[in-house]
């Protein structure tokens, strides 16, 4: 506890270029921008690989291997051989990292709709596009949004690794926290990560509340 | 980045086994330890825990909200956090990944639970079984495939997530990550990555092998239709 109120106790720590607010906003800005560069690649490509059925394959590769690639050693690959001095090259493996999740639940999503479902909006005479995105999207939102919500996380959780190869952002605190042995510092970043998380986490169970059609969630 | 090679053989071989602390087949052998004790651990936990949670009904909600909190922390807070409890031992990774496991495989055991047919289990006490022995030779096995599916997300993870213990001192393979960053040559790091991803394949494959022989049934049905 102790810790604790030495970090956020600290008015050293609340200004600045390195203080607690500067880095929450680094931390965000990365993370966002990692995020929403994977969003904008994995849901269409989740929407139409579920559709179509075609590339399936590429799903169960992205899955697996998501899983089984350590994080750290990606991020220090790429960066190793791209070399430092902007953000780009952390931002490549945060982005390659946070594909898969949104990847594989879009297309189980699209996937799972009810064949019934499918079948009716055709013989209603809905084309392929229309289905897609009146039926089928609708449908599927809320395994759409567990990947969103997967995949956020995981780019909170490896951009504070990131600090290690010279990212700002909350892991800051804790790379340099451990480098000069200031464990107060390692912990209190530790807590700001585990907030950032969970309000993450958070803002996801409330997005789903919002946009989720009542009829979609009553089903599940 | 200079013409430094992506991989130079020889460093491999003269660090596989050079009997310091850093040698490859070391840092080998305690990411198995740090790996496959969490799942090991994790699993036995989560297996009373899971039938707990599927018997009482009013369990499983807290049980599930605890689990999804645990699993969005990274991996890198849970570690730093221990550190301060635990110092610099293995228990510092493997206390975490036994956590991260748990969430995993409660909702697994209790899924699993729940995937057993009703008409199975009014037959099982139909035919006399009491509840012990209807939960251990007909509920438990019929859940064999959805807890192994939990496990094999489960092990993969783990033998990956060990790797950011290298930032606290206690990383297994992943401090070849370290190594190779601290001197910018590539070769360790894609040792590591190369192993992991074997290591991780290569428990998959023996999971999946394991549930093959779990569940001589499915194949049996299989064959028949």
């Amino acid at each position: 506890m102790n810790w604790l109120i030495d970090f956020f106790g600290a008015a050293a720590n609340w200004s600045g270029p390195d203080g607690i607010p500067a880095r929450i906003l680094e931390h965000l800005e990365f993370s966002a921008a990692a995020f929403l560069i994977a969003a904008v690649i994995a849901v269409p490509l989740g929407l139409l690989i579920g559709h179509t059925g075609r590339g399936a394959l590429l799903i169960v590769v992205s899955a697996n291997a998501a899983r089984a690639l350590p994080t750290l050693g990606l991020l220090v690959l790429v960066v190793l051989l791209i070399g430092v001095g902007t953000v780009l090259p952390v931002l490549i493996p945060l982005v390659v990292l946070a594909i898969p999740p949104i990847l594989v639940n879009t297309y189980e999503g699209v996937r799972g709709v009810d064949a019934d479902l499918r079948d009716a909006a055709y013989g209603m005479g809905l084309r392929g596009g229309q289905v897609l995105f009146r039926v089928l999207t609708p449908s599927a939102l809320p395994l759409i949004l567990l990947g969103l919500r997967l995949s956020a996380i995981q780019v909170v959780s490896t951009a504070s690794v990131a600090a290690f190869v010279g990212l700002g952002g909350l892991g800051r605190f804790i790379i340099d926290g451990l480098a000069t042995k200031t464990y107060s510092d390692v912990i209190g970043g530790a807590v700001l990560i585990a907030l950032l998380a969970l309000a993450v986490q958070l803002a996801f169970t409330v997005l789903d509340r919002v946009v989720v059609s009542p009829g979609v969630r009553q089903v599940r | 980045m200079n013409d430094e090679p992506l991989v130079r053989w020889d460093w491999i071989a003269r660090n596989w086994d050079n009997g310091g602390p850093s040698a490859i087949r070391t840092l080998l052998e305690s990411h198995v330890v740090m790996a496959l004790l969490p799942v090991v651990f994790g699993l036995l936990v989560a297996l009373p825990l899971g039938v707990a949670c599927a018997r009482w009904r009013w369990l499983y909600q807290p049980t599930a909200g605890l689990m999804n909190v645990v699993y969005s922390l990274p991996s890198l807070v849970l570690f730093s956090i221990f550190l301060s409890v635990t110092g610099l031992t293995q228990s510092t990774v493997i206390i975490p990944l036994t956590l991260f496991t748990l969430a995993i495989l409660i909702p697994a055991v209790v899924d699993g639970l729940r995937s057993v047919p009703e008409h199975v289990r009014q037959s099982a006490v139909a035919m006399g079984f009491r509840p012990l022995r209807r939960l251990l030779q007909v509920e438990l096995p019929v859940a064999v495939p959805v807890v192994l599916g939990g496990l094999r997300v489960a092990t993969v993870s783990s033998i990956s997530l060990v790797s950011v213990g290298a930032l606290i001192g206690q990383g297994g393979l992943g401090n070849l990550f370290i190594d190779g960053w601290q001197r910018q040559f590539p070769t360790p790091i894609v040792v590591g990555i190369v192993l992991i991803v074997l290591f991780a394949v290569l428990s998959d494959g023996l999971l999946v092998l394991a549930q093959r022989l779990l569940t001589p049934w499915s194949r049996a049905r299989r064959s028949a239709a």
